[in-house]
C-alpha cells in the first residue's frame, strides 16, 4: 500500500464511474461494443440479460488483468488478455444458461461474441494495464453501466413501438388498437437498432457541443 | 452443388453479417472513411474467414461435440467438450491469424503491403468468431458447406463495408445537422441500407 492512500471514493475514482455513462459512453463516444449491442435489443430482458454479463466479465477481467499487469510480458498480452476474457465468458455462459434457459437461446451466439467485443480488450488494454485494481475495478463499472444504459435505452423504445409490451407486459391498452393503433414491425427488424442509435448520438451531441466531430 | 450456391447466396445477402446481426461493427465504423482502405480490410475478412470456419469446423466434429471423439476411441463416446468451444475458437483464429500473415509476407510481400496492418486488427473483429459460432449453431452438414459460409459471410462483410465508404466519401460534402456528423449519421446510412439488404429476404435459388 502506498503511503498516501487515497480514499476509496476519491473524486477522481468517482469520475471513473461517471465519465463513461455519459461524455465518454464507450458506445456513443468511444464507438466500441457496438457489434453486440444492437443485435440483443428487439426485447427488453435480453438486453438487461446482456448487460449484467458485459458488466461481470469485464469488470472480472479489468480486476484480474490488473492484479497481473507487472507480469504480462508485453509481447503476448492479447492472448493472455483474450484467454482471461474467454474463461469468464465459458463462466457467464454456463451460467445463463442454467439459470436462464430461454434468455441464453435468445441471445444465441452473442453472448461468446462478448469474448471480441471491443469495450472488453479496449479497457483491458487502454485502463486496465496500467491501473490498480480498485480503479480498474471502477472503471470497468462505469463503462459497463454505459454500454447497458444505452442498450437499454434502445431495448425499451424498440420493444415498446415495436411489440406494445415492456418487459413482456402489454402496456398499450386494447382500446388504442381498436382506434387503428398498429405495432410498428419495423422497429422488431433489425435496422432499426441502428437508426436509433443514430439519433441518440443525435440527441447526445446536439446537448453536448463538445462532442461534435469536425468532418 | 446448388446447396453450395444456395448457402453462399444467402450468406451474402440475407444473413449478412453486418445488415442482420451486427457483427464486425468496430472496425466497420472505423475504418470505413475510404474505399481504397475498406476494400483492404474487406478482402482480408474474406480471406481469414474462409480459412477459420472450415477449420473450426473440423474441430468442432471431431474434437468438441458429444461424441466427437469416438473416432479415438469407443470410450470417449459420451465426452462433451463443446463448453470449451469459445476459447478454443478464439485461440484457433488468433493462431490463424498470426499464420496467414506469415504466409502472405513469405508468398506475397505486394498483398501483404496492402492488408498488412489490417491482419492483426481481424483476430478481435466480431465477424470472425461470430461466423464460427454461427456455423457451430446452424450444425452444417459438410466442410464444404460450411465453407461455403465462411466465404459467403466474408462477401457480405466485404460488399457492406465497400458500400458504405464509397457512400461516406461522397456524403463528405452534404450538409447535414453538426451533431449527426461523422458517427451519426453512418449509423443511420448503416440502417437504410439495412432496409434495402431487406429486400433480398427470401430468395431462394
Amino acid at each position: 500500500m502506498s503511503a498516501e492512500k487515497e480514499p476509496l471514493f476519491s473524486a477522481k475514482n468517482i469520475k471513473l464511474i461517471t465519465d463513461p455513462i455519459n461524455s465518454n459512453n464507450p458506445i456513443t463516444v468511444q464507438v466500441l461494443g457496438i457489434c453486440s449491442a444492437l443485435a440483443v435489443t428487439v426485447k427488453l430482458k435480453p438486453a438487461v440479460v446482456m448487460a449484467i454479463s458485459v458488466m461481470v466479465v469485464l469488470a472480472v477481467s479489468n480486476i484480474v488483468i490488473s492484479l497481473l499487469r507487472n507480469y504480462i510480458p508485453p509481447r503476448i498480452r492479447i492472448i493472455v488478455q483474450l484467454v482471461v476474457i474467454a474463461s469468464m465468458v465459458i463462466l457467464v455462459d454456463q451460467v445463463l444458461k442454467a439459470f436462464v434457459f430461454d434468455v441464453s437461446k435468445q441471445l444465441s451466439v452473442f453472448v461468446g461474441l462478448i469474448i471480441t467485443n471491443c469495450i472488453i480488450m479496449g479497457r483491458l488494454e487502454a485502463f486496465a494495464m496500467g491501473n490498480k485494481p480498485w480503479p480498474s475495478f471502477l472503471d470497468a463499472l462505469g463503462n459497463a453501466a454505459g454500454y447497458g444504459i444505452i442498450l437499454i435505452i434502445v431495448a425499451f423504445f424498440r420493444e415498446l413501438l415495436g411489440s406494445g409490451t415492456i418487459w413482456g407486459l402489454k402496456v398499450i391498452p386494447e382500446s388504442v388498437y381498436d382506434f387503428g393503433y398498429e405495432n410498428n414491425g419495423l422497429m422488431i427488424l433489425p435496422p432499426m437498432a441502428l437508426i436509433v442509435v443514430g439519433a441518440i448520438i443525435w440527441i447526445q451531441r446536439a446537448r453536448n457541443k463538445k462532442l461534435v466531430e469536425s468532418n | 452443388m446448388e446447396n453450395l450456391v444456395n448457402i453462399f447466396v444467402k450468406s451474402v445477402f440475407i444473413d449478412n453479417m453486418i445488415f442482420a446481426y451486427f457483427l464486425g461493427m468496430c472496425s466497420y465504423l472505423a475504418v470505413s472513411k475510404t474505399v481504397k482502405t475498406s476494400a483492404g480490410l474487406g478482402i482480408a475478412v474474406i480471406f481469414v474467414l474462409g480459412i477459420t470456419v472450415p477449420v473450426d469446423y473440423l474441430i468442432e466434429n471431431y474434437l468438441l461435440k458429444e461424441g466427437a471423439l469416438a473416432w479415438l476411441s469407443p470410450r470417449f463416446a459420451d465426452v462433451d467438450l463443446s463448453f470449451l468451444s469459445f476459447i478454443i475458437f478464439i485461440a484457433v483464429i488468433a493462431s490463424m491469424v498470426q499464420l496467414v500473415e506469415m504466409v502472405i509476407e513469405k508468398f506475397s510481400p505486394a498483398l501483404y503491403n496492402s492488408l498488412g496492418i489490417f491482419l492483426p486488427l481481424i483476430a478481435v473483429n466480431c465477424a470472425i468468431l461470430g461466423g464460427s459460432l454461427f456455423m457451430q449453431e446452424r450444425a452444417y452438414n459438410n466442410i464444404a458447406e460450411a465453407t461455403a459460409f465462411g466465404l459467403g459471410s466474408g462477401v457480405g462483410w466485404f460488399l457492406a463495408i465497400v458500400g458504405i465508404a464509397a457512400i461516406r466519401e461522397k456524403i463528405r460534402y452534404s450538409n447535414i445537422p453538426d451533431p449527426l456528423k461523422g458517427l451519426g449519421i453512418t449509423f443511420i446510412i448503416t440502417g437504410l441500407m439495412g432496409i434495402a439488404f431487406m429486400g433480398f429476404m427470401g430468395i431462394k435459388l
